[in-house]
């Protein structure tokens, strides 16, 4: 499993309240990176430090690693809740070559269940949940099903109080949900139920 | 010496003309004064220098990940590239407006240019009903000024991008560029360096609060 937390270094991603991006992205790694462990999970993460990191290298990383997926966090103060974003690339069969920019498009079916398997663990966790699709440049070069995971507070209407996202029980909740759905995903893998 | 009568005439002259210029004065504080009561302190309407016609605006909304269309009558310039930055304009307006669903302020000023060409190397491309690739020139200080994310990035892309395919359907394809020059991303996640096509955008749209 790879894990990428967005930005880092000289890219500080966007303002966070008072933390920025590439810091709420290691640390939720980072977070993260020890509930999947914890259940059985070897983990590579793109960057452990503030480093900088292109998204070709991103990409590099994880195609190299022969994941069985990839999740590539960020953080937001915009919308509510989590947002799932898959690559917009139209799916292709895989072939033994395939484009840089574009080799996302084979696995991009596979990218689409992961994230229905997110969805349904972030909503039985009571976290509100958009999906979309857009370009992802790192993502759009990555061989294995990957979901781009941005993270905003909560501000649901049934949420009793919005939760900023410095919230460590929001934080929590996120994370437990997110180590939920790989182990799902990870058991669907081994009984061939994937695309 | 002055004949008696002339004396007369000019007494009865001055007189009048005494009388006339206080009637007169007395005239000018009664407009005056009317004026002022008729006034309307509300603002004046805009000069509309085009005829309105209705026009779609595809608006985001954070909350759901969704874009929708939403029906306007604007005032619209005839020439295609003007026309397509008056809807542009009226769509950041109603992001920067209060109650915004998908807030990013600027406003229509956020819109410098808009450029519409012929499709490179598309069939038709060139003729008067071939496809269009617009460029779109935004303002340094609206990518200063968006909100930093994935979704709010990429939504507002995708509301400019179907909303210059519904009201010129010419448009196949769009571009960025900010200040007049490529800039790899918004606002540090959505790209601006890539052609967008608009039939692609309402596939990758399909998303939505789940």
């Amino acid at each position: 499993m790879v894990l990428d937390a967005a930005h880092g270094g000289d890219d500080p991603g966007g303002r966070l309240g008072g933390d920025t991006e590439k810091g709420f992205t290691l640390a939720f790694s980072i977070r993260l990176r020890s509930l999947l462990a914890a259940r059985g999970f070897a983990v590579v993460m793109t960057r452990d430090s503030d480093s900088s990191i292109d998204s070709d290298r991103r990409a590099d990383i994880v195609d190299h690693a022969g994941s069985q997926a990839c999740l590539s966090l960020h953080g937001s103060m915009s919308g509510s809740g989590v947002h799932l974003l898959v690559s917009s690339l139209a799916p292709i069969q895989e072939t033994r070559l395939l484009p840089w920019k574009t080799a996302q498009a084979a696995w991009v079916l596979r990218s689409v269940s992961l994230a229905g398997v997110i969805n349904s663990a972030l909503s039985h966790a009571s976290v509100p949940v958009t999906l979309g699709r857009m370009a992802l440049p790192a993502i759009d070069s990555m061989t294995c099903p990957a979901v781009a995971v941005e993270i905003a507070p909560d501000r649901s209407s049934d949420s009793e109080a919005p939760s900023n996202l410095d919230n460590a029980d929001y934080q929590a909740r996120v994370a437990d949900a997110l180590a939920a759905a790989l182990v799902e995903w990870r058991s669907e893998s081994r009984e061939g139920h994937q695309p | 010496m002055i004949p008696r009568h002339q004396t007369v005439l000019f007494v009865v002259l001055f007189a009048a003309s005494a009388i006339m210029g206080v009637l007169l004065w007395n005239q000018l504080r009664r407009a005056h004064d009317r004026l002022l009561r008729g006034e309307d302190s509300a603002p004046t309407q805009a000069p509309q220098v085009a005829p309105a016609e209705q026009a779609t605006l595809m608006v985001a909304n954070d909350a759901d990940n969704t874009v929708q269309p939403r029906i306007l009558t604007l005032p619209l310039p005839q020439n295609p590239e003007a026309r397509a930055r008056a809807i542009l304009g009226r769509l950041l307006d109603l992001y920067a407006a209060p109650e915004s669903t998908h807030p990013v302020p600027g406003g229509a000023s956020s819109i410098a240019e808009v450029f519409l060409l012929p499709v490179a190397g598309a069939s038709g491309s060139g003729t008067p009903d071939g496809p269009e690739l617009a460029v779109v020139n935004l303002t340094g200080a609206f990518a200063a000024s968006h909100p930093s994310g994935l979704e709010t990035e990429s939504l507002t892309v995708l509301s400019i991008c179907e909303t210059l395919n519904a009201n010129l359907p010419r448009v196949t394809e769009v571009r960025f560029l900010v200040d007049g020059q490529p800039r790899a991303s918004l606002a540090g996640h959505a790209d601006l360096m890539r052609t967008y096509l608009t039939n692609e955008n309402t596939a990758a749209v399909g998303g939505g609060r789940q």
